[in-house]
């Protein structure tokens, strides 16, 4: 089988795991903030698009370009694909990158694909766990000209085509295309493989390559906040009424029976 | 430069039937349409469209643009897109509204870049700036912890709306409206990729959907047993169905059908009963519009209770079965 090239996209976001209580929107900034003690990671959908890719490296080999975009990247979070397996790391890392809408991310990222030009299959995560829109990676097969399927729960790779486990509502389908092709991944597909020591000193001593809006032939214009096509008017959150009744009882077994019979008295059931 | 008008809602069949997040999105439409005085139009593309356009103008389109081709069959991305820009540059609307639905996650996005527009996915909720009459898209962001309001000044504005967020009209069959049977061409060429078969993973009893009352799981319940004994047993009381988190789906406790949540089925049944659910963001964003959630969790932290109307701390083992059985008595009685 020949050996598969292939891009991983990867977006650095606050732990989407972090208790709900924690996350707090600065109404001045139209800024989510988050304590301290929140780490970022990788995007947890873009770590299934990882494990796709090394998946594929696994039977047929083939290179693994990690590609990510923003500004102050933590390096122990961003590495974190190279220390599993991925071989290079692209970094479009300046401060014109920030605070793009999908639109902008997309038309950096696809301008920094064509510059590595050559790949068989692009892998994204199904939507970024900070914004959630979702978009980036059809964004990115659009501006290529190149077909892709969404929500992709298995990848299997045979001479130049992809067979892809797409879910859908009530089950799932299974669809062939050819290369090049870009692929969105849902969690289905499989946590990211725990990296040994091994890589994990390996990808410490690798150096990202970085690109600037220059080094991929766009105008710091046309990236990031600049080069936006949605505007944000306000960032939010709804205030809730919290107000549960909690049931007692001398043992869990009597709250639960208690439970039903309030239910019933409140005509829920 | 073309003048934009119009609301056009890209609408979807489920087994030759106009879909209810089509209604919806009617509904949310005809709403919007009326505030600016301007025209619904409904786009219905299939293989045959059938009845679906009369009910279309019942839930309140205006024009519905029916488009009928044997190779819009099965829904793929390279065939509905050809349909869905050539409505678009033909008609020049203010606004696309599409669902949040496994076909508008996979088409909206493409659209958007092909048109050189923007686009708010999962929207919640849609106004009009009173000034510059552009659509005002309120969407979930950061897992459903915060919700942002987005712009677009380039026309035409695309939108996807999450399913339940909108409330249909009410139908009446005596509503005026023009059906207009269009042609497109769709070259196969273009088409590149290929359904080879079509998996249906079926879930038996009450489908999660149509279901007033879901009994759902998470994490906490530590396997697949548990949702085929003590949830399925007090779900079968209540004539329901059973539900899950995303992490039971993602580790094959249960079909991913059965996954509510922000990437999975949104629903919002009379009851919902949460059992060993911790209550992330994620989940909520699924069973939020549900008109009583019932949470059982034995800690009593858990972000579940800020969410419930009513909440039973303890072990799932211990409350669940005392409860299932007496409200079997009750509802005997």
């Amino acid at each position: 089988m020949a050996q598969v090239n292939m891009i991983v996209c990867c977006k650095q976001v606050p732990d989407p795991e972090a208790p709900p209580a924690v996350f707090k929107v600065d109404t001045a900034a139209n800024k989510m903030t988050l304590p301290p003690d929140v780490k970022p990671v990788i995007s947890p959908y873009d770590e299934n698009a990882m494990e796709a890719a090394l998946r594929i490296k696994d039977k047929a080999g083939g290179k693994i370009t990690v590609l990510s975009l923003g500004n102050q990247l933590v390096r122990d979070v961003i590495k974190k694909p190279l220390s599993v397996g991925g071989d290079e790391l692209v970094l479009l890392e300046d401060a014109a990158f920030e605070e793009g809408d999908s639109w902008s991310t997309a038309c950096a990222l696809a301008a920094a694909i064509k510059k590595i030009g050559e790949y068989d299959l692009i892998f994204c995560g199904r939507q970024a766990a900070d914004w959630d829109a979702g978009q980036v990676g059809l964004g990115i097969a659009e501006i290529l000209g190149i077909p892709s399927i969404t929500i992709a729960r298995k990848v299997e790779v045979t001479d130049g085509k992809a067979t892809i486990e797409r879910v859908i509502p009530d089950g799932y389908e299974v669809v062939e295309m050819e290369f090049p092709a870009l692929i969105t991944v849902t969690s289905e597909l499989g946590d990211l493989r725990y990296a040994a020591l091994k890589g994990i000193m390996a990808a410490a001593k690798k150096q990202p390559i970085i690109w600037k809006p220059a080094d991929i032939g766009l105008d710091p214009g046309q990236v990031g906040a600049t080069g936006r096509r949605t505007k944000l008017h306000r960032l939010f959150q709804p205030v809730k009424e919290a107000k549960c009744e909690i049931i007692e009882g001398e043992t869990p077994a009597e709250a639960g029976a208690n439970l039903a019979t309030r239910l019933r008295q409140a005509k829920i059931m | 430069m073309a003048e934009y008008k119009g609301i056009v809602v890209y609408g979807e069949l489920t087994d030759g039937k106009l879909a209810s997040i089509t209604t919806e999105l009617l509904g949310c439409g005809r709403n919007l349409a009326d505030q600016l005085k301007e025209d619904l139009s409904c786009l219905l593309a299939s293989d045959a469209v059938g009845e679906a356009s009369k009910e279309a103008i019942a839930f309140g389109a205006d024009k519905v643009y029916v488009v009928e081709d044997p190779a819009l069959k099965d829904y793929q991305s390279d065939s509905y897109i050809q349909v869905a820009e050539k409505l678009a540059r033909d008609i020049s609307p203010r606004a696309i509204l599409m669902g949040q639905t496994s076909m508008g996650r996979d088409i909206a996005a493409r659209l958007a870049f092909r048109l050189g527009v923007g686009l708010s996915t999962d929207c919640l909720d849609l106004g009009i700036d009173p000034e510059s009459k552009l659509l005002l898209q309120t969407r979930s962001v950061y897992g459903g912890n915060a919700q942002a309001t987005f712009s677009c000044e380039v026309m035409p504005q695309i939108v996807t709306i999450r399913p339940k967020a909108m409330t249909p009209i009410e139908r009446d069959e005596s509503r005026k409206g023009e059906i207009i049977a269009t042609k497109v061409e769709i070259d196969m060429s273009k088409v590149r990729t290929k359904i080879i078969e079509k998996v249906r993973e079926e879930v038996a009893g009450v489908k999660l959907e149509d279901a007033s009352v879901i009994v759902s799981g998470g994490r906490g319940l530590g396997g697949p047993e548990p949702f085929n004994t003590t949830l399925k047993e007090l779900a079968d009381v209540l004539h329901g169905a059973v539900g899950a988190t995303r992490p039971p789906a993602d580790n094959g406790w249960v079909p991913e059908a059965v996954h509510i949540g922000l990437t999975g089925k949104i629903v919002a049944p009379e009851v919902y009963i949460a059992i060993a659910i911790s209550g992330a963001s994620q989940h909520i964003a699924g069973c939020s519009g549900s008109k009583n959630i019932i949470a059982i969790n034995k800690d009593s932290e858990a972000n579940i209770f800020r969410e419930a109307k009513f909440g039973v701390v303890g072990r799932y083992e211990e409350v669940v079965p005392a409860f299932t059985r007496k409200l079997r008595e009750l509802l005997a009685g």
